[in-house]
């Protein structure tokens, strides 16, 4: 196994560190920092900034890690995404099979970004068997639907109220040839999993030696966005709303419970206390309020709550215009969360949400791709102006990371504009 | 426009209303226990999602409802569909046509589709010609279906550029100035309007049926 290097963290390094990572836990304490930071968020950015096709970048790990460690070092973020982790997973995920996701190599050009396929991997008339027991619908029924490895899982027994020589007999299970093969699947993808997972960990380690903490390391999804997202589908849920409401009601509070355990353990276990909540379908045009309030916000508030007890930081990332929603994610408790805005007015949200949580973004994406670098400085100064130096607790980053498409002088120009006016 | 019965007033509203169970019974009782005309029942549907539209410009409804609107349509025309003996000629005639698809690289269809419902409801003919659409094929799709207006969406930034490529290449074969272009999509901006060299953009399916009515001159 290709185990993770250890690296020395110079003096000045770690002075560096401290003081990115002070920067960003001022942000988020809503005190103010020594100056703006500047966050980096980019998947296949990387390729057009390391010269390679996405493809490269999906499947050679050692170019991705180089080109993210080159991109660090020029452009001098405060804090960073996980890059090496969210692109280079060509291998991983032929391993596993994954069927959720087409990527450069495997179903798009070499040239495209991967793209999730929203199906129904879940059907609205297994609701009652997902409440009842989430463990068992998972390892016989959506594992083996999403992941190829686990074909053959289907065939286990329901393996609660096995017992006494019926539990001796259940073992009889494992000896299905499909049971037997989809194992010896499921362990050998698992070896290539830990395996990526330690050029990731390595690529992280090496960084902070060199000064530069991530952003996060894990991410978790709001209940809402689960079911809409990876089990019923983006219109399965929305006609949920109506055909199950009192089921996807009851499915939400329980996707809080058990959301809150899966994210806290793997907040924990990376050491990292800010977890990363992509919000997909919480935009003011996709939901009415009524429908926000009463599906959306109360499950991923409930799951924000129990994370903030547990010393983890939420850190959504509200995509697309959540202006009318701003009044109503404000209830939480203050310093606790960084909310990043996608195409939300930051100036609008600085004013509803100032007092209340460190704020992250969003300098446009249609802006960074088409516009010359003196207008992204423009840009990257109104921020600081209006939000920043009026007290707002700003890390300033693009409004989803930035594009894939950005010419390389103009995400120059955003981080050489953010630490412009910085102070 | 005749007047309504109770029991057509009562689809009506059932079916704005997002009753769902009850508007699909009574269409079924209607057409094959009562032998309603066929037409009249998809007339009244028309009827309801006009009312669904308008609310969903006033901001009451949103995508779940103009979703579920569009199976209940669904659903009750595959009950009439079969049941409807008269020839062709009977159908409104379209204000205009409307062809639309996702560019090339991207595989989004939520928008497109909304879209294309809420243009439909509103009297246009749309040719839907599905997702990640070559260049090429847009321009053999306005060679054929000779649209007044071609709608091209996009949800990925990537879709900035194969915008701008479909647009030239309608340019280069000489069919840019017998149609009007539209682009919509969870980026897309006034700077990406300039950048691709349409007409006109939207942010959701109600300003695409404005710029499409503004542009044939019909009232919005």
């Amino acid at each position: 196994m290709n185990a993770p290097k250890t690296y020395v963290q110079s003096p000045e390094a770690k002075a560096a560190y401290d003081k990115r990572w002070q920067r960003i836990m001022d942000c988020v304490a809503l005190k103010q920092p020594d100056r703006m930071p500047t966050a980096m968020f980019c998947t296949f950015y990387l390729a057009k900034f390391g010269g390679i096709t996405n493809r490269e970048l999906m499947y050679n790990d050692v170019k991705a890690t180089e080109i993210a460690e080159r991109a660090l070092l020029e452009l001098e973020p405060d804090c960073y995404n996980p890059l090496v982790l969210n692109v280079a997973m060509g291998p991983v995920l032929e391993a596993l099979d994954y069927k959720q996701l087409i990527w450069p190599g495997h179903g798009v050009g070499d040239h495209q970004p991967y793209q999730y396929l929203d199906r129904e991997y879940m059907k609205a008339e297994e609701y009652d068997e997902f409440i009842f027991d989430p463990t068992a619908f998972y390892l016989t029924k959506y594992l083996p639907r999403v992941l190829g490895v686990f074909d053959g899982m289907e065939e286990l027994p329901y393996l609660p109220g096995l017992h006494y020589f019926r539990l001796v007999g259940g073992m009889r299970a494992f000896a299905k040839p499909r049971v037997r093969a989809a194992l010896e699947k499921i362990m050998k993808a698992a070896e290539e999993v830990e395996r990526f997972s330690n050029v990731h960990i390595d690529f992280t380690n090496r960084m902070t030696a060199q000064g530069f903490p991530t952003s996060h390391i894990s991410t978790s999804v709001a209940p809402y966005d689960l079911i809409a997202d990876y089990l019923r589908g983006a219109t399965g849920t929305m006609k949920d709303l109506y055909r199950n409401k009192d089921k996807l009601l009851e499915m939400l509070d329980k996707a809080a419970v058990f959301l809150t355990k899966q994210t806290i353990a793997w907040s924990r276990a990376s050491g990292h206390p800010v977890v990363f909540f992509p919000e997909h379908w919480a935009p003011d045009r996709f939901m009415s309020q009524k429908q926000f309030e009463t599906f959306w916000w109360p499950s991923f508030r409930k799951l924000m709550i129990n994370l903030i007890d547990a010393g983890v930081i939420p850190m959504p990332l509200w995509e697309a215009d959540c202006t009318k929603r701003l009044e109503t994610i404000r209830d939480i408790p203050p310093g606790k969360c960084i909310y990043w805005f996608e195409r939300t007015d930051m100036v609008k949200a600085f004013e509803v949400l100032g007092d209340v949580v460190a704020l992250r973004g969003n300098i446009s994406p249609s802006l960074l791709t088409t516009s010359t670098p003196d207008e992204v400085d423009a840009a990257v100064r109104h921020l600081a102006e209006n939000v920043f130096h009026k007290g707002g607790k700003l890390i300033l980053d693009a409004a989803f990371g930035l594009p894939d498409e950005t010419p390389v002088e103009n995400a120059r120009a955003m981080y050489r504009a953010a630490r412009k006016y910085a102070s | 426009m005749s007047e309504m019965t109770d029991q057509e007033k009562q689809l009506v509203t059932w079916l704005a209303d997002m009753n769902e169970d009850d508007a699909f019974a009574l269409a079924k009782k209607m057409l094959l226990e009562e032998g309603a005309n066929p037409m009249r029942v998809l007339d009244l549907c028309r009827q309801a999602m006009d009312i669904v539209g308008k609310r969903f410009e006033q901001g009451e409804y949103f995508l779940p409802e103009l979703v579920l609107a569009g199976e209940m349509l669904e659903n009750i025309g595959a009950v009439a569909k079969p049941l409807i003996t008269q020839g062709p000629g009977g159908e409104p005639k379209k204000l205009a046509k409307v062809l639309i698809g996702t560019v090339h690289g991207d595989l989004h269809d939520i928008g497109k589709n909304i879209v294309t419902f809420m243009l439909d409801i509103n009297g246009f003919e749309v040719k839907d010609i599905g997702i990640d659409v070559p260049v090429k094929t847009f321009v053999d799709e306005i060679n054929e279906f000779k649209p007044d207006v071609v709608g091209l969406s996009g949800f990925l930034t990537l879709a900035f550029d194969s915008m701008k490529e479909t647009i030239a290449a309608i340019q280069e074969a000489g069919l840019r100035n017998k149609l009007k272009i539209m682009i919509g999509g969870g980026q897309v901006d006034e700077a990406v309007r300039n950048y691709t060299g349409a007409d006109a953009f939207g942010t959701n399916a109600i300003e695409a049926v404005s710029l499409c009515k503004n542009w044939m001159g019909v009232a919005a």
